[in-house]
């Protein structure tokens, strides 16, 4: 697209900032905001302007969410005086494994910490990002909705030179309509990459860079979330349920969430590991069902579904962190993957980084250096409580992803008995998308049908997310090859991405000629990158599309 | 030609609206805004008479609550050179409103006024006409095009059937159709420049107007859910199912 309309239109405009941020999620935000709390403590200027693709900050965060306020209260020591949406304390923590129609309660003194969440806030982290939002503005951060950042840009010496935004008012045809509007260049002395998991531009950097050498392969998981309005009779604020067993099959890493927040809402999801091996395996039908189990449907009966959603998740901890830093700048929040599975939280990881990695910038900027390697960052974040806490929790996954029997036991002695000590690090061997089997090698798996009142099908569910893109603009999701689709992923593996794109995205259907054929409805795309992660062949590849496109979450 | 554009701050539409659980409204926490996609048509429209060199400044006016503010910067980024809030907490109906902008018209002295059709929120589609109503000044509603020539106004307007085309000698009032244009898109720079132009902030009560809404809601509710269709194997079966389930054959 860029190559075609910029011979015929460039060259671009551009703007100059000191620091370039990509992404208006937690991470990203809370570093703009510690980069001007430092400028405004010592008395000078920084100039900062934060991207955002979704049409306004916050309409594509989706998140439990269960927050530690541990980095928030670093960031603002009082946010509560300043009235942070963390509203809802824990008030009860509850741990069920369940079976098809039972549920076993653990008991609380054999949680391990990680499980716990006393002193912690259930939000919905959409909210926290709209009042982080606010609160970057009023310190004068420039923020951006409705632009992606769709290209980064390098200087003659390699290091990164910023981002360009995308092009606005491409047709389908990928060439200019009446109302084209050209991409702007954005250059920073630094620039921060915080687009969240599987961040589409961080995934550039990470390979042209090579800083997952001597890692290990990044690990996902896929989260699909709804928010539900509940009979106030069944109404608990602050209660927070985890669950693990069915429906999954033992051997699939995944379990549930159900918040209670306020006014009477619930936020329910399910969290799949994309290590799965089943190609049969809906993750989206796997959630519907479990909303069905006795101990889950009591809470939803009678109420009415508010949203819908869905994200990956990185789950790869301390193992599979990328190098940090690159000349011209860092990967920050889940772009590099800070969330810490043990604890299915990611949000003070992120807002910490954010932290870290502006105090870095900060530093040399006033050192009057620019586009070189911010080495203080990965230095002050091996020395901070995130790496502490993401070192005890690095044997999670790699324990669940043996089966959630050994897993429990091995969980078990890693954190009850050694408190996350052990002598041992167990790596994460194999990338998602090498996990699955071929489909003659596996189980189909029948799905119950949805009834419209408890469970849902993909497209009653993709309308409440609010999801829209401009019609007229080429498919944001991109097939290297035409042909693999139908002759690998159809072929050998029952066109998996049917069943793990949790919004319809990818449809089999059969041409006039007999011929099967894969069909993109890229219109229905939830920015969850499942795809871009889980394609058998990584022929897949999610761009972003025009600004402003996706979904646009109430507060999810 | 000083020309006035009224702007709404409206659920933004590609929100799927809810009803409030108690039924008193339309719930709009949390929900994005924007602005009305009628009014942001309006400011297209007189953002390139400017362009065309016929207008010299385009005011942009919104009345409501001081988030009402962004929809302003909207306004400007589309290029509006100023801004003003009329503001007030609270509901305000189509006649409040009018009377508002009565105010700021005069003040303005605008030659013309351009308004969004109906806003999408409430599909009222009065408050232009109100304004004409109460400014004493020719209107032309439902516009497709708007020309301007020797003081005088041309405007196509869509009609049951047709277009029609009126002409208006200003000051006058044209509120926007879907087709007159498609509003462009803003751009990182005049994003920027937008937060430097000035906004006024006037308090609605400091211009003497009665605001006191004077309908009052008693309940708002979902349409009903329509019954899924069924799929019928020939013409047969479908005379048999008008007749025998529908009624209406």
């Amino acid at each position: 697209m860029m190559d075609k309309t910029l011979p015929q239109f460039g060259p671009r405009e551009s703007m100059e900032y000191d620091a370039v941020i990509v992404g208006g999620g937690p991470a990203g935000l809370s570093a703009a905001i510690r980069l001007k709390q430092r400028a405004a403590s010592e008395g000078t200027e920084v100039s900062v302007c934060v991207l955002e693709k979704g049409s306004e900050i916050g309409a594509h965060i989706l998140s439990g969410a269960v927050m530690d306020p541990i980095a928030m209260t670093e960031l603002f020591p009082d946010w509560k005086s300043r009235g942070a949406p963390l509203d809802v304390e824990v008030t009860e923590d509850r741990f069920l494994f369940l079976t098809e129609k039972k549920a076993y309660k653990a008991p609380n003194r054999l949680l391990p910490e990680c499980f716990q969440n006393h002193g912690n806030y259930v939000v919905s982290l959409g909210n926290v990002v709209r009042w982080l939002g606010a609160q970057a503005e009023e310190l004068g951060v420039e923020i951006f909705a409705g632009f992606a950042a769709a290209e980064v840009l390098y200087n003659d010496d390699g290091s990164v030179k910023g981002v360009a935004t995308g092009n606005m008012g491409i047709n389908k045809l990928g060439e200019a309509s009446a109302n084209f509007q050209p991409g702007m260049e954005l250059h920073a002395k630094y620039t921060l990459f915080a687009e969240g998991a599987r961040g589409h531009l961080g995934k550039q950097v990470i390979q042209r860079f090579d800083l997952l050498k001597d890692r290990d392969a990044p690990t996902y998981a896929i989260g699909i979330k709804e928010l539900w309005e509940i009979d106030p009779k069944m109404h608990q604020p602050g209660l927070v349920i985890h669950t693990a067993g069915w429906p999954l099959d033992s051997d699939t890493y995944g379990g549930s969430f159900l918040y209670h927040l306020d006014n009477n809402q619930v936020a329910v999801g399910y969290v799949v590991g994309l290590a799965y091996q089943n190609p049969y395996l809906s993750p989206f039908e796997e959630f519907q069902r479990y909303k069905t189990h006795p101990e889950i449907r009591k809470f939803f009966e009678g109420g009415r579904r508010l949203s819908y959603g869905a994200r990956a998740i990185a789950a790869g901890g301390l193992q599979s962190l990328p190098k940090l830093v690159f000349p011209g700048g860092a990967l920050i929040g889940c772009d590099a993957g800070f969330l810490n599975a043990s604890r299915i939280k990611g949000s003070h990881a992120a807002i910490k980084s954010g932290m870290l990695a502006a105090d870095a910038t900060f530093d040399a900027l006033r050192a009057a250096r620019q586009s070189d390697e911010l080495a203080a960052y990965p230095a002050a974040f091996k020395e901070s409580w995130l790496h502490e806490e993401l070192y005890r929790a690095r044997n999670f996954k790699p324990w669940m992803a043996k089966g959630l029997g050994i897993g429990t036991l091995m969980v078990g002695i890693d954190q009850l008995v050694l408190r996350g000590k052990a002598p041992w690090t167990l790596r994460h061997r194999h990338a998602d998308h090498e996990c699955l089997k071929p489909a003659k090698e596996s189980t189909p798996i029948v799905y119950p049908k949805p009834d419209g009142k408890l469970t849902f099908d993909r497209l009653s569910s993709v309308f409440i997310s609010n999801t829209n893109h401009e019609e007229d603009q080429p498919a944001h999701l991109t097939l290297k090859s035409r042909t693999v689709p139908v002759d690998i992923n159809l072929e050998k593996y029952a066109g998996p991405e049917q069943r793990y794109c949790p919004a319809g995205v990818y449809e089999f259907v059969r041409a006039e000629n007999g011929r099967d054929l894969l069909q993109i409805n890229a219109q229905n795309c939830l920015h969850c990158k499942t795809c871009d992660i889980k394609d058998p062949t990584q022929n897949i590849v999610w761009v972003t599309p025009e600004g402003s496109g996706g979904p646009c979450y109430p507060g999810m | 030609m000083k020309v006035l554009v009224s702007v709404k701050r409206v659920v933004d539409h590609n929100v799927t609206v809810r009803v409030k659980a108690d039924g008193s409204g339309v719930e709009t926490a949390n929900v994005k805004m924007s602005i009305n996609p009628f009014d942001e048509i309006a400011v297209e429209a007189a953002v390139r008479l400017k362009e065309a060199g016929i207008a010299t400044e385009v005011i942009a006016v919104s009345c409501g609550s001081s988030q009402s503010q962004e929809t302003l910067r909207t306004a400007l980024a589309i290029g509006a050179d100023r801004g003003i809030l009329v503001e007030c907490e609270g509901e305000l109906q189509p006649l409040a409103v009018a009377k508002l902008l009565k105010a700021i018209v005069e003040k303005e002295q605008p030659q013309l006024i351009i308004a969004g059709k109906q806003a999408i929120d409430d599909d009222c589609s009065q408050t232009g006409q109100m304004l004409a109503a109460l400014c004493d000044l020719p209107q032309a509603t439902f516009a497709s095009k708007i020309e301007y020539q020797n003081n005088l106004l041309t405007v196509t307007r869509e009609v049951d059937g047709g277009s029609e085309t009126l002409e208006l000698v200003p000051p006058a009032i044209v509120t926007t159709d879907l087709r007159l244009n498609e509003p462009r898109y803003v751009t990182l720079p005049s994003i920027v420049k937008a937060k430097k132009k000035p906004i006024d902030v006037i308090p609605a009560n400091s211009l003497d107007v009665d605001i006191a809404t004077n309908l009052e809601v008693l309940k708002v509710s979902e349409p009903p859910a329509r019954k899924p269709g069924v799929k019928v194997g020939d013409v047969n079966a479908l005379i048999q199912k008008l007749k025998s389930e529908v009624n209406v054959i």
